[in-house]
Order: C-alpha cells, then structure tokens, then sequence
C-alpha cells in the first residue's frame, strides 16, 4: 500500500513538469498584460490624436458609462441572435453528417471526399471571403437577378441593408466558414469511439437512429461540450464577418454590430480604459454563460 | 474557435495597450505630455532637433507610390531591394504598412510616439499623411515645420494653395509638402447627355450641372429617361463636404457644416426618386456605370479616377469608347493625394530637404512625372503650360484625352483647383466623414429618421473621439 | 412506437436515407466548392472585368495577373516562404505543447490540479484579444520586433486546443493504458512521446489544421509585427497590394494573390486530414 502511494506522488510530479512551458509562455504573454488591462478598467486613459489624454483614476466611472446609455444590452443581444442563427443549422448538419459518416450500414461512398470538403470554406480569408459575398449579394449580383427572373421581386433587394437579411446573411457566411470545423471534431471525436460497440449494436439489431442516440451521442459527450463551449464562447467574440460585412457599422442601424465590434469601436482611439471596463463585462458574460452550459451538461464531476 | 476574429482584435488591443503604455512609460521630455496648445508653442525650441548626422534615412508609408516616383525620379537614389535604397552614403529603409485596419497608423503613432527615445538610425525621417489623416500629425510637435528645414515660401509658390491648407497647423504653420494634385472634375457620359440634354459638348452640359438646384432637375430630367444621375451619393459627399464654411469640431464640440446639411437633404431626394443609389464607392454596385448598361450619367472624381479607375482599358467600357466628358460642376473639390511630412527629430534634416524641393518644386522632376506616371503634379507652371499647349505630350502633340472623347481637361482641372478653400479642415475629419456617410445611409435607406441617422453619427464621433461632446 | 418505428426504418430505411445522404452532401459540398469557383474566375479577369460585376465564365487574364504579380515589387514567394515557417511551427507548438498541458491535467494527480484546470478554462473565457493588452510594448522591450517569435512562442499557451485535448482523452485514452505502460518501465516522457501521442492522432490532426490555418490567415498581429518587407507573411502583402495607389491598384492581381495563398494550405489540409481518417484504424486496433 504504502509503496504504490508513494510511487503515484513520485509520477505525479510529472503533472507539474508537464505544466511549466504552458505556464510560463502563459504569464509572459498573456497574464501580464491581462492584469494590466483589469487595472486601466478603473482609469480614463486613451489617445487625442497623438496626444495621451490620462491615466487619471475615475473609479468605477468607465463601467457607469458602459450602462448608462444601455447599448451594451443591445449589443449583446445582437450577438446571442447571431450566434443562434450561425450555431442551431451548424450543429445540425454538423451531427447529421457525422452520423451518416459513422453509420456503418449506411456505407456512404465519397465519404472522404465530402469529409474533406467541408473544411475547405474555412480555409479562405474572411477579407476574401466577404469580397465574394458582395459580389454575390450586390445589387446588381447574380442571387438578385435570378431572384428576379424567377419574378420573386420587382426590384434589386438590398440584403445588406435589412436587420432580417443582414443577420441572414452574416449567419449564412459563418456559418460556411465554421460549419465544417464543427463536423470535423465532430468526426474526430467520433473515430475515438471503439467501432466495436458499432458492430455490436448492430448485430443486436439496433436502428441508426438507435444507435446514434444511445451510443454515438452520449460518448461523444465531451467533445460536444466543447463544441458548446467553444462556440459559445467564439460567438460572443464573433467580429470579422460582421466587421467586414457591414464596413464596420453594424448597419442598418447597430441591428448587427458586436459586443467585440463595439470593444472596436473604442480601440480606435485606444481608449483603454473603457475597452478594458468591456472586456472585463464581456469576460463575466462569458464565464457566467459558459458554467451554465457545465452545469446543465452535467461536467461537473471530473475524474481526478 | 474564431481565432481569426480573436487575433483581429488582439492586436488593435495589443497597439492601445503599447501606446498607453509609451505615454506613460516616457514621463518627461515626451511631447505627448503637453496640452496641444503647448506642443505648439514649443516649435521654435524644437527646431533645433534637426540633426544631419543621419546615416539612415526612415521612411514610413502605407504603399510604394513614393517609393515608385522617388526611384524613378529622384536623382541620386540607388534601389538595393524592395525596402531598401541608398542616397550617397545614407542608407533609405521604407517602412510600408498596408492602411487596412488602420495599421499604417497605428504603427506609425507608435513609432512616432518612440521617437525621442529611438536610436539614431531608428528615427522615423520622413512620413507620408493623406488629407483625411493630414492634421492629426501636422497638428502636434512630431512634426517638422518646413520652415525649420530651410524651405521656403518662394519655393512652394507655383503649389496650389489647397495642398498647402491641408497641412497647415493650427498656428498656420506649414508643416508637409505635395508633389500631387488633385483637383476634381465631373465626369459625364456623353451618350446620356446626348440622349436627354441634347448635347454632348462641355460647355454646354456644365449649364445643366452648374449648381446644386440646376444639377437635381437634372437628375429628374435623367430619371425619366431610365438613367441614374449619379451612381451613389456618396459621389457627391467630397463634394459638398470640400466646400464647408465651419469645422466638424469647434471648442471640443461636434457640429454639421450647412452644406453637409444640404447634402442630405438633395440625397435624400434623389435617393427617394431613384435619381441615385447608396452604394459604398468602390462597389461593384458602384462601379456598374463604368458601362453604357449601368446607365449612369456622371461620377465625381480626379484625372486619376478617369484615367485608371474607371475600366478604360477594358473592351465595352464607355472609357475605352472614349465616351465620357468633363465639365466643371456644381463645386471644386479635390481627392486623393499624398503628403511629405518631415518628422522632428530627424537627423537627415537637409536630404530630407531636398527630397521635398526636388520631388515637389523642381519643374523639370515635376514635368517628367505628369508625363511618365500621369500624375497631376503640384505645380501650376507645369500644369498650365500642359493646358495650354505650351508643354507637349510625350508624342509631342498637344495633351489630350482619349478616355474623354479627345478633350484636354487640364485647364478645368487646373480652374477648378484654384478655388478650393480647405482652411476648414479638422483633425477629426477622418472619423467624421466616415461616420456620418454611414450614418446617414440608414436615413437614406429609410432605416431611421433624419434624427435618429445624426444621433447615431454623434453616437459613432464621441466614441471614436472620447474627447469630444455634442 | 419504437417498434413500429423501428419497422419503417428497416424496411424503408437503407436507399431512401442513403439518397437523401447523398443529395444533402452534395448540396453541401456544392456550397463548400463554390466559392473556390469564383475566386478563380476572378482570378482569370482584368480589373475592368472585374468591375463589370459577376461572370460563372473564366476569362483569359490568368496569366496576365499572375506575371503582372511575379514581376511587382512584392516578394511574394519570400512571403510565402515566411507564412509556411511561421504556421508550421506555430501548429507544432501548438499542438505538442496542449497535448503536453492536457495530458497532465488528464493523467496525473497533485495537488494543484484542482486549481488549475479551472484557471485555464477561465483562460480560455477571457476575450483574447484583451488579454493580450501590452502585448506589443512587451514584445518591444523584449527587442523582438521584426521577429517571428512574438508570432509563433505563444501558440504553447493555447487553451482552447488545451480543451479539445483534454475532452478527447477523457473518451479516448484510457489510464489504464498508462499504467500498463508504467509498468512495462516507460518512463513518463517516453510514455506520453510514444504511446500518448499516437493515440491522440486524430485530435493532433485536427487541431493541427486549426492552428495552422488560423496562423496562416492571421493579419493582424504580423502586420504590428513585421516591418521589413523580407520578412512580410502573404496576409499582409495581400493588404499591401489592395492598398495599392490609383496606378497600380489591380483587383485582378489581388485575386490571383488569393487564389496563390490559398494553395499551399489546401494541400496541409489533405495531407492533414488523411491522418483524422486514418484514425479510424487506431481507434479499432485499441478495442
């Protein structure tokens, strides 16, 4: 007994070697400057052209201003619509897909290739990628005239210029971008399960859909949470599709602009001190968000 | 996982987060520390910063148009690769920064910010501005008065007056040079003026164009014959917005000019009437009426925008049929055009001199730019004798355009760069303009009240600018 | 229920379910190509083309483009060269390092892991773009400016690849396995450097592709970075040349540019990806 304790405390300290490099690289680079900006959340401090305006103490000053108008809240709804509209398609096809791909009654031929393609969106810029959808949605644009050959509308209509159209339109680009990501930890995720259990269930005489909800869903169990996790998280700092589409307005009328475009908007004159007292609020929106989702998936009890 | 995104704005933060920290870092001696008003009186003392013991030469810019013109025609340079040079025994390093995402700026706020304490051949010698920007960096003490390098006012003469408002402080001090103009003209299709006015001949249209009121029955005239008057109304902002009588910012205050006013008001009715578009410039909406299909009868723009913008050289464009013509317009106005600043501290003082003299006073340099790169030069002599025949083309006739149907619009260029009166520029302009072209599309696109577009262009200014209030 | 909808599955199911997989894929996979379809088009077109707005039909430019791009002042293969070099070994960091991080949270037990796990999920909730406040006046004081560490160190500390690790050991590596190998006598390096990290193959594989794309497109930090026009990744030379004044500005050239960048990161993908398929293998060899 006692030996073996003592041979678990002699491996154990391998936790902590295989811990330093993250750790250090971890407090140089980020740890330092993140308690910098915490601190700047409590001081005016940004730049007047070239000149330095500050740091002066105000307290809790620049967080009152955050509130007093109540754009934040409009901000931060605008960001839960757009990641709801991008998540609930992208984890659908995401799911459907890795099971047709795991379903192994269903022996799909080009399984590779259409694993692979999917990923591809992501693979160019989104500069670039915006580029092309302003070709494609423009006025004058291919999806306008077929829309109206097909005598759908009268008129040009302007898709970037209507809250409902807009959201579309920013869902649809991210949710090309990123659905294939999804579907590809998806799948890994899924190549880790033992294909065992997939032959045994078959051979009990389990449906797909049986299958796939009693064996694939529930050992799939931690990557989808990360998959949850992470997109929420990503969706709450979503920024460049709606940056660049919408030239960074957030129009029509901040229907589309971010909580990170709005932290934008405030980095434009490095205003520090009311960028940090955001991110400080976008940090406990995050938090609060993301431990909700851990408990609701029921993560709670990590193995030791 | 969008990482893309998160490192976007990583490093915007990552840029406040170093020039918060150079403010505070370099407590004394930093002009950054003074009051505006300071900074500037402290000019005279801060002349005698100019050193000429430089072995490096630091130039800051967003792309290789400098570069191109001081390669080509600069006497003494020498490429050794694409960001370096040599003048003599003085090494030149070009420090290009593309201008997306406002890097160019944010980089050269940091180096400039730097300055005092970089090492010598460090030192950020010369940097480029545009107009929009212009101020933000003539206005502050990071900037050399040309005075102070030993040019002077007889030097400048034949440069038009508006390419020296642009870069005059607020104590009237001179503190950049250009070597382009950019005077603007309208452009107009001459197969649509035909067709509704009757005529296609300069003069005649400019009757029809020649002020705001004439220029929108126009456009109805226009309408009724399937055309566009113009593309977007953003065509028309530098427009109006070039012919200001106050500032965007007094006191501390923002404020909309009357005229900025008026062009909302004249868009909002062209754009009710479907004379006009609301297309962001540069879009392919925008740029449809490049071609007799897109059915537009003017744009708004300089030599260059007709020269190499406006698909000329492509089959089918009304370019390449040298279809469009030039007329005067409502108003002058200018666009584009890049400025020489020089920056204090710099220890090249007098080869920085020079390169002001020769890329933007020296007639013969000047000449051989208009006709090797078809720039409009900064040089009235030059420009005038290309108008009125007294200087010839390259093929030794007389300069005129194919592209405008073979008139030679130089002397309208060159009279309508004469009246331009920038005296009202601010070093908020470029925040400001962009802001409010974007704000007021919701008002044009019936998104929002006339109100509701300005308080959302209140909203934008101040959080750009915390200083400022409304 | 169950039964009888068992019933139509069986009976119906198999060709209808596999045709409607089929139409679905292909209507995806159309969405994910389509684009590529278009960058190359415009990629064959001048920019006057381009201006005329949208074509499904290739024009004849291609060349013109690409020589009009080779022969520009822009160096692009050296900015190739510096994008391959930084999004390699950033991927490698990235995903060695994580792997390393998970691995120990995963498999060992001390006493601060009750602290820690946590504190690096919190990590991971922080907006990173805030947390990186500084990040240029630290590198500055560093004397790294014009260098490719600032770009590529910090990749060790990712958490969000540092998640993915540890939840894809939690369903796929067993401490049993470890503890056969302690007792085979590996020490715990060799244990984690051959059995653990062929194991997390798959995992490795695809947050390998992640990190390394990520890097590649990654504009902004390189654009404060580097300076030096030898040193320039292919984002900021592509921004370089849509930032192009009036004569030489070439929609066209920024096309084929796109098209050109692209390139190499399609071929790291496949090469990459075959390693998540061949995943499967492992997966069976384990069961």
């Amino acid at each position: 007994m006692n030996k073996s304790k003592g041979k678990v405390v002699r491996y154990n300290k391998w936790g902590y070697i295989f811990l330093i490099p993250f750790i250090v690289v971890y407090v140089v680079f980020q740890l330092i400057p993140l308690i910098s900006t915490i601190y700047n959340s409590f001081f005016e401090n940004y730049m007047s052209g070239l000149n330095q305006v500050g740091p002066t103490f105000v307290g809790l000053d620049n967080y009152r201003e955050l509130f007093k108008s109540g754009d934040v809240w409009i901000y931060f709804k605008n960001t839960m619509i757009l990641w709801i509209m991008c998540f609930i398609p992208q984890i659908f096809f995401s799911l459907l897909l890795g099971a047709w791909f795991s379903d192994v009654r269903l022996r799909l031929k080009g399984s590779r290739f259409f694993k692979t393609v999917i990923y591809l969106p992501n693979l160019i810029m989104a500069s670039a990628f915006s580029m092309l959808f302003f070709t494609l949605f423009s006025d004058a644009g291919p999806i306008n005239s077929l829309l109206m050959q097909i005598g759908f509308i009268s008129e040009p209509y302007k898709f970037l210029s209507h809250t409902g159209s807009a959201r579309g339109l920013i869902a649809l680009m991210n949710c090309l971008m990123w659905f294939g990501n999804t579907t590809i930890l998806l799948m890994a995720g899924m190549m880790g399960i033992d294909t065992s259990l997939f032959e045994a269930a078959e051979v009990d005489g389990a449906t797909s859909t049986q299958v796939f909800f009693k064996i694939t869903l529930p050992l799939l169990r931690p990557i989808l949470i990360y998959v949850v996790i992470t997109s929420l998280i990503g969706g709450l700092q979503l920024f460049d599709v709606p940056q660049i589409l919408t030239n960074g307005t957030g129009n029509p009328m901040r229907s589309t602009m971010t909580l990170i475009m709005y932290l934008n908007k405030h980095l434009y004159s490095k205003n520090y001190g009311m960028a940090g007292a955001l991110s400080v609020v976008l940090f406990i929106i995050t938090s609060l968000l993301s431990l909700l989702v851990f408990k609701v998936s029921g993560n709670d009890k990590r193995k030791g | 996982m969008k990482k893309k995104a998160v490192s976007a704005l990583l490093c915007a933060a990552m840029v406040a987060g170093m020039l918060a920290g150079c403010g505070k870092g370099s407590d004394s001696g930093t002009p950054s520390d003074t009051s505006k008003g300071d900074a500037s009186n402290a000019t005279e003392s801060a002349s005698s910063n100019l050193k000429d013991d430089g072995k490096v030469l630091n130039i800051y810019c967003w792309n290789e148009e400098f570069k191109s013109r001081i390669t080509a025609h600069y006497p003494d340079y020498k490429e050794v690769d694409a960001t370096h040079g040599k003048i003599g025994d003085v090494d030149v390093v070009w420090n290009i920064t593309p201008s997306d995402d406002n890097a160019y700026q944010n980089n050269l706020d940091a180096a400039l910010l730097n300055q005092q304490d970089a090492p010598a051949d460090d030192k950020i010698d010369i940097f480029l501005v545009e107009a929009d920007n212009a101020l933000k960096y003539v206005d502050t003490d990071y900037t050399a008065p040309v005075k102070d390098l030993g040019i002077t006012d007889a030097d400048l003469s034949k440069q038009y007056q508006y390419t020296k408002d642009i870069v005059t402080d607020s104590k009237g001090v001179l503190k950049g040079v250009s070597w382009q103009g950019c005077p603007g003209v309208l452009f107009y299709n001459r197969e649509a003026a035909k067709d509704v006015l009757g005529t296609d001949d300069p003069d005649e249209v400019q009757n029809y164009v020649c002020d705001w009121d004439t220029f929108n029955d126009t456009a109805a005239k226009m309408q009724a014959k399937g055309y566009k008057m113009i593309s977007s109304v953003n065509d028309t902002y530098r427009v109006y917005s070039n012919n200001v009588s106050s500032k965007w910012v007094e006191d501390g205050k923002v404020q909309v000019d009357d005229n900025i006013m008026k062009w909302v008001d004249d868009s909002k009715k062209l754009v009710d009437a479907k004379e006009a578009g609301t297309f962001d410039m540069w879009s392919d909406d925008w740029s449809k009426g490049f071609y007799p299909d897109g059915k537009v009868f003017c744009y708004f723009g300089p030599a260059w925008l007709v020269n190499f913008s406006m698909a000329a050289d492509t089959e089918g464009s009304i370019g390449y049929n040298g279809g469009w013509g030039a007329a005067q317009g409502p108003q002058g106005f200018f666009w584009g055009g890049t400025w020489i600043c020089a920056a204090q501290d710099t220890d090249n003082a007098s080869l920085v001199k020079d390169i002001m003299l020769k890329m933007t006073t020296d007639d013969d340099v000047m000449k051989d730019i208009v006709l090797d790169d078809d720039d409009f030069v900064n040089n009235n002599t030059v420009m005038n004798g290309l108008a009125d025949g007294s200087i010839k083309a390259k093929d030794g006739k007389e300069y005129s355009s194919k592209i405008l149907g073979g008139q030679n619009p130089l002397s309208m260029y060159c009279a309508g760069v004469e009246t331009l009166d920038l005296s009202n520029i601010s070093a908020y302009d470029q925040g400001c303009n962009e802001e409010f072209q974007k704000a007021m599309k919701n008002y044009f696109e019936g998104k929002a009240t006339k109100d509701e577009a300005l308080e959302l262009f209140y909203k934008g200014v101040t959080e750009k600018y915390p200083e400022l209030t409304y | 229920m169950a039964k009888s909808k068992k019933d139509v599955e069986g009976g119906l199911g198999i060709h209808a379910r596999r045709a409607i997989a089929y139409i679905v894929l292909i209507i995806i996979s159309f969405f994910c190509l389509f684009w590529f379809y278009i960058m190359f088009i415009n990629a064959t077109r001048s920019k006057g083309e381009l201006k005329a707005g949208f074509t499904a039909l290739p024009s004849d430019h291609l060349l013109t483009n690409w020589n009009n791009l080779v022969h520009g002042t822009l160096p692009i293969w050296s900015g190739m060269f510096n994008s391959l070099i930084i999004a390699a070994a950033t991927a490698v960091l990235c995903v060695y390092f994580s792997t390393m991080t998970a691995y120990a949270i995963h498999a060992y037990d001390f006493k601060l892991k009750k602290f820690i796990y946590p504190f690096i999920l919190m990590i991971m909730m922080i907006p990173t773009q805030v947390t990186a406040l500084g990040f240029i006046k630290l590198i500055t004081g560093m004397g790294l400016m014009d260098s490719f560490i600032p770009l590529i160190v910090p990749a060790i500390a990712s958490p969000v690849t540092f998640f993915y690790m540890k939840q894809y050991m939690e369903s796929a590596l067993p401490l049993s396995l470890i503890e056969a190998a302690r007792i085979d006598g590996s020490g715990e390096f060799r244990t984690f450097n051959s059995i653990v990290l062929p194991l997390m193959k798959p995992a490795i594989a695809v947050q390998a592709i992640f990190s390394f794309v990520s890097s590649w497109n990654n504009y902004f930090t390189p654009a404060l970075v580097l300076h030096d026009d030898k040193k320039k990744t292919l984002p900021i030379l592509i921004a370089q040349l849509r930032g192009a004044d009036w004569l030489k500005f070439d929609m066209g050239q920024v096309y084929v540019m796109i098209t050109f960048s692209i390139l190499p990161v399609i071929v790291v993908y496949l090469i990459l990806s075959k390693h998540i398929v061949q995943g499967v293998a492992l997966g069976s060899v384990k069961g």
